[in-house]
């Protein structure tokens, strides 16, 4: 009852956006460049997703100021989806085909991204998704600013094994198609490094887990034994300030089990008192507190614009960022704003990131980033512990899955497949 | 104790020295605090020397003056400029550089080593912004105490803008935490020294072996000795002879902690082939009957947290269903804002913080009666202005109210923004209280049952021992017979809204301090509410209490088996099987009232 209720209300809520998205549209000029805003502005995702929507109004106005693109002026068309993932589809197919946008910025969840892809593929728009993803896909159509497995997990655990010599593995997640795909891959990289399965404990929770005592205190007990341990948790959003909240309770200190978390950055640690978390870890390739010049006026343009001086930067801004100014870059290179000609124009092209380094966007329309682990400081910022030392190309597809091995994804000629088996020879269709 | 040296003394010393060589006060910064039972340290830090001459004097007149026995001279003289470098490296270095600072800090033993340490491991280390002095930081009302680390002298008070923090990381926490132990093993104060002892045994090595044995033959106090002899039973177990290793055992097994389990269990592991790792066959069967013994003693504690964990987690839903029970059970009205009246409480305790920065546990304390006023003139709001219209109409009052609670969250997403608020957890409330190594109940679960409890007491006082209880309970058993015998039924019905969205307020405020506060708190707990007061029996609050302790014991007895997700998809089937066979829940309501 409560679900359909939902459902009659967002809709009648997108009825109305929509009417009034027309209806700015037509009193515009005609001579702009239309770009989408694909976030969720308001349920359950809006606290992460509303900030991207604000960095994405930023990055247009800036472009603007600069004398826009192409000679003409840049719109912005935002429209809400509402963290209702069919809704995403229906709002994708408006922006393509009632506004004619030339880009979308947008999505955060994959279930989000699942939902529109058949709608960019089917009309053939542009979308640039910034959030670390499980990988497994590579569409013509989707450029993945945010970090492919290998640029996130991986190295995590790489570090956790090399540095920290952790033995054994906790991967907490909540269930759902990311954390559960990513646990996949490290189950199976860890098996590779010999790992045996009694070391590796996984367990997911609900979305929005609220109670945490029992688990908490099983990886306690799973950590006693005498070997070093470690959680990697892909617990989402909210659950995870229960989570914090009930291991700095449990009296689980940073050194002795370490918490390296891919889905808590800057602005999830501000919902959070982090004096219990403080030595936790988390991996990104961005972080607020990296040193460098052009770090420092994003950040002073970000507080700025928002007008809150407190307000924090985190990595899918950065990645926006980067896939903003990437399609800039394209288009000025394509010398137009046609998909096509932008999807060819835009692989090779380079800009720089945040941290001092240089974004490439590669044939399989992931990009290069360098991937940080950083220490919770009781200030809610990262202190970076550990660095690659040079940029890590992004994977599509897992090298650490039987299945996915042997497949690429290169959308240059002559392979021009998302899904490529280097085995057969074959593309497949399916992204 | 070679012989006592006084702070007046010392101050003579200096004095007499000062007025032979002239030198300026600062030349010399004594420090005279030290370790209890150590001999007196005595370091001079030199900042400042203009003649040479002056210096070889004053280091003569000092060795004189100045020597006591467990220096050595050579060191003394090197410490002072030494223990400058690695202050200031400590302040200004790289991450890497820090961890060899603090090594050389620790390995000077100087007598400000300790607070400087501790100051850095607890973050009050920081330092100046202009001119990179560092000093040990305590917040304070209007800003923060300084104290100069390398002197102790006081600073006064500064902005939090002229001061940075000395950043750390992982392992030199660790490192810390293992020195401070080993520093602290000599202090005065008993419970510190069972306490650095204890951080000592989960890191054991050679070095600390040797501090826990020259500790042993100094040490009076025999709970301290006892526990040195605990740690060192472990390393007794590498022994090569049997005897000493049997009374290892013997002794272990009374005092089961995590280590001496670990430990335990790698005398009766097999290899691969099946065949002993313990040779010895005596020790190994020893081992084995003092491992059944301690793991019995643990699964009777693992069964105590279980059931605690069950109760907290029932106390919760309790908690939040027990306000629903007055609304939706004695009134009949499906309220969907519920949740949104706990997530109101919530945000009073964040406000309330907000007021009131420095007094953070009273702040919580205050909130409660706040956050009951605050949602119960909501809950009278809604009822006077949507609900009353809508009695008896159960489906018009769910989609009002559902709509009521878009409303709320909105109003609050547009005031407080869409983010999480932090709510800071008092210092009361935080932490476990650790009864033993295998069994720890956390601080804000264990209030919080007992909060439950107050509240579910002083509810169940109103409704039975009040004139408004006596009102609410008539109006709720026959509305026209109440109305007929002159009680005022609008003015009880709105009265017992307003009483049972108070209390879901309350119950927003015990929320804060475990989950998230923001706009969608009330959603969360809205399903699990209903559950509780339909399983328990419409209209019974001792149905409630009992619904909901049971629904959380269960949940957390299947959990560890089936997991989170599977447990309370498992907790559902059974509340709907139940209810097909006791529509009416465990206490039914019975007589006449039952029937309309």
């Amino acid at each position: 009852m409560k679900k359909l209720l939902k459902k009659v209300s967002h809709l009648a809520a997108a009825v109305a956006l929509a009417t009034s998205a027309l209806g700015a549209g037509q009193a515009q000029a005609e001579d702009t460049i239309k770009v989408g805003v694909l976030h969720s502005l308001s349920g359950t995702m809006a606290i992460s997703e509303t900030t991207l929507k604000d960095t994405m109004l930023m990055m247009i106005d800036e472009q603007n100021k600069k004398g826009g693109l192409l000679g003409k002026k840049l719109e912005a068309v935002v429209v809400d989806p509402a963290s209702n993932w069919p809704l995403f589809a229906e709002k994708a197919r408006e922006l393509l085909t009632k506004d004619k946008v030339a880009a979308v910025f947008g999505c955060w969840t994959s279930v989000s991204r699942k939902s529109v892809l058949p709608v960019f593929e089917e009309l053939n728009g542009l979308l640039f998704y910034p959030v670390q993803y499980e990988g497994e896909e590579s569409s013509k159509n989707v450029f993945y600013t945010g970090a492919a497995p290998n640029q996130q997990a991986i190295p995590a655990v790489d570090y956790l094994m090399n540095d920290l010599k952790v033995k054994r593995w906790v991967l907490a997640g909540t269930d759902y198609v990311y954390p559960r795909t990513t646990n996949k891959i490290l189950e199976a990289y860890l098996k590779a490094k010999g790992v045996s399965k009694k070391d590796i404990m996984i367990n997911y929770t609900p979305f929005g887990h609220s109670d945490w005592q029992s688990i908490v205190a099983d990886i306690k007990k799973f950590g006693s034994t005498g070997k070093k341990t470690a959680v990697v948790s892909t617990i989402n959003g909210d659950a995870n300030v229960p989570f914090y909240k009930e291991l700095g309770n449990q009296g689980v200190k940073a050194e002795e089990i370490p918490v390296v978390a891919f889905s808590v950055g800057e602005e999830e640690l501000s919902g959070i008192d982090t004096k219990p978390l403080v030595g936790h870890l988390a991996a990104w390739n961005y972080f607020m507190s990296e040193d460098s010049t052009k770090n420092a006026a994003f950040i002073k343009q970000w507080q700025d614009f928002i007008k809150n001086p407190k307000r924090v930067t985190n990595d899918p801004m950065e990645a926006h960022y980067i896939g903003f100014n990437m399609w800039v870059k394209a288009v000025e290179k394509a010398g137009s704003t046609d998909p096509a000609k932008v999807q060819e124009a835009i692989i090779g092209v380079e800009v720089p990131n945040l941290t001092g380094g240089v974004a490439k966007m590669l044939p399989n329309h992931h990009i290069s980033k360098p991937v940080l682990i950083g220490e919770i400081q009781d200030d809610g910022q990262f202190t970076t512990v550990w660095q690659t030392n040079k940029v890590v190309d992004g994977d599509a597809w897992s090298d650490f899955l039987p299945e996915s091995k042997p497949i690429i994804a290169d959308w240059t000629a002559p392979i021009s497949c998302g899904n490529y088996n280097t085995k057969t020879k074959k593309c497949s269709g399916q992204n | 104790m070679p012989f006592d040296f006084s702070h007046e003394s010392f101050r003579q010393a200096r004095h007499e020295r000062n007025q032979l060589f002239t030198v300026r006060p600062e030349f010399v910064e004594g420090l005279i605090p030290s370790f209890s039972n150590n001999p007196i340290l005595i370091r001079i830090l030199l900042t400042d020397m203009k003649s040479s001459l002056a210096k070889v004097c004053f280091k003569l007149i000092l060795l004189v003056l100045l020597y006591v026995p467990g220096m050595g001279s050579a060191e003394d003289t090197a410490a002072p400029s030494d223990f400058a470098i690695a202050i200031s490296k400590l302040a200004t270095a790289s991450m890497q550089e820090r961890e060899a600072a603090v090594q050389q800090l620790i390995s000077l033993k100087a007598p400000r080593t300790l607070p400087i340490l501790q100051g850095l491991l607890d973050g009050q280390l920081y330092k100046l912004r202009e001119g990179d002095k560092l000093v040990l930081a305590k917040q304070q009302d209007t800003g923060f105490s300084l104290v100069d680390a390398a002197s102790g002298d006081d600073l006064g008070i500064k902005e939090s803008t002229d001061i940075q923090k000395i950043p750390l990381n992982n392992s030199l926490r660790a490192r810390l935490r293992k020195s401070l132990g080993n520093l602290q093993l000599n202090s005065t104060e008993t419970a510190i020294r069972i306490e650095a002892v204890k951080a000592i045994a989960k890191v054991l090595d050679e070095e600390s072996l040797q501090l826990l044995r020259d500790r042993l033959a100094i040490e009076q106090e025999t709970i301290v000795q006892d526990q040195i002899r605990l740690v060192l039973a472990l390393e007794q177990l590498n022994s090569t002879t049997k005897s000493p290793r049997i009374d290892a055992i013997n002794l272990l097994k009374n005092h089961p902690t995590q280590e001496v389990v670990n430990r335990l269990n790698t005398l009766v592991e097999k290899d691969d082939e099946g065949n002993y790792l313990e040779t010895d066959s005596d020790v190994r069967n020893k081992a084995k009957t003092a491992l059944a013994a301690i793991n019995s003693k643990i699964s009777l504690y693992s069964g105590i947290e279980t059931l605690f964990f069950g109760l907290s987690l029932g106390a919760v839903l309790v908690l939040s269903a027990i306000g629903l029970a007055i609304t939706f059970g004695v009134m009949g009205v499906i309220n969907m804002a519920h949740g949104e009246l706990m997530m109101l409480g919530a945000y009073t305790t964040y406000v309330m913080q907000q007021l009131m920065p420095n007094q953070l546990g009273a702040a919580v304390l205050l909130s409660i009666p706040a956050a009951f006023v605050i949602s119960a003139l909501t809950g009278i709001g809604i009822e006077r202005g949507i609900i009353r219209f809508l009695y008896g109409r159960p489906l018009e009052t769910l989609l009002a109210t559902f709509g009521v609670s878009l409303v709320l969250q909105q109003t609050v997403r547009s005031i407080f923004s869409p983010l999480n608020r932090s709510v800071a957890t008092p210092e009361f409330m935080s932490g476990a209280w650790q009864i033993n190594d295998f069994l720890a109940l956390t601080w804000n679960r264990f209030y919080i049952l007992i909060f439950c409890l107050l509240v579910f007491a002083l509810l169940l006082q109103i409704l039975q021992r009040t004139r408004l209880g006596l009102e609410v309970r008539a109006v709720a058993q026959n509305r026209n017979m109440a109305k007929a015998m002159g009680i005022p039924t609008d003015w009880v019905d709105a009265m017992t809204f307003g009483l049972g969205s108070g209390i879901a307020g309350v119950a927003g405020v015990a929320l804060s301090q475990i989950t998230n506060v923001g706009p969608n708190l009330g959603q969360s707990y809205i399903v699990d509410s209903f559950m509780v007061v339909v399983f328990g029996g419409v209209g019974n609050l001792w149905g409630t209490l009992l619904a909901g302790f049971s629904l959380g014991i269960a949940n957390k007895l299947l959990e560890p088996a089936a997991g989170a997700v599977l447990a309370k998809i498992l907790v559902l089937v059974f509340i709907i099987l139940f209810i097909q066979k006791r529509p009416r829940g465990l206490f039914p309501q019975k007589g006449r009232a039952a029937e309309n």
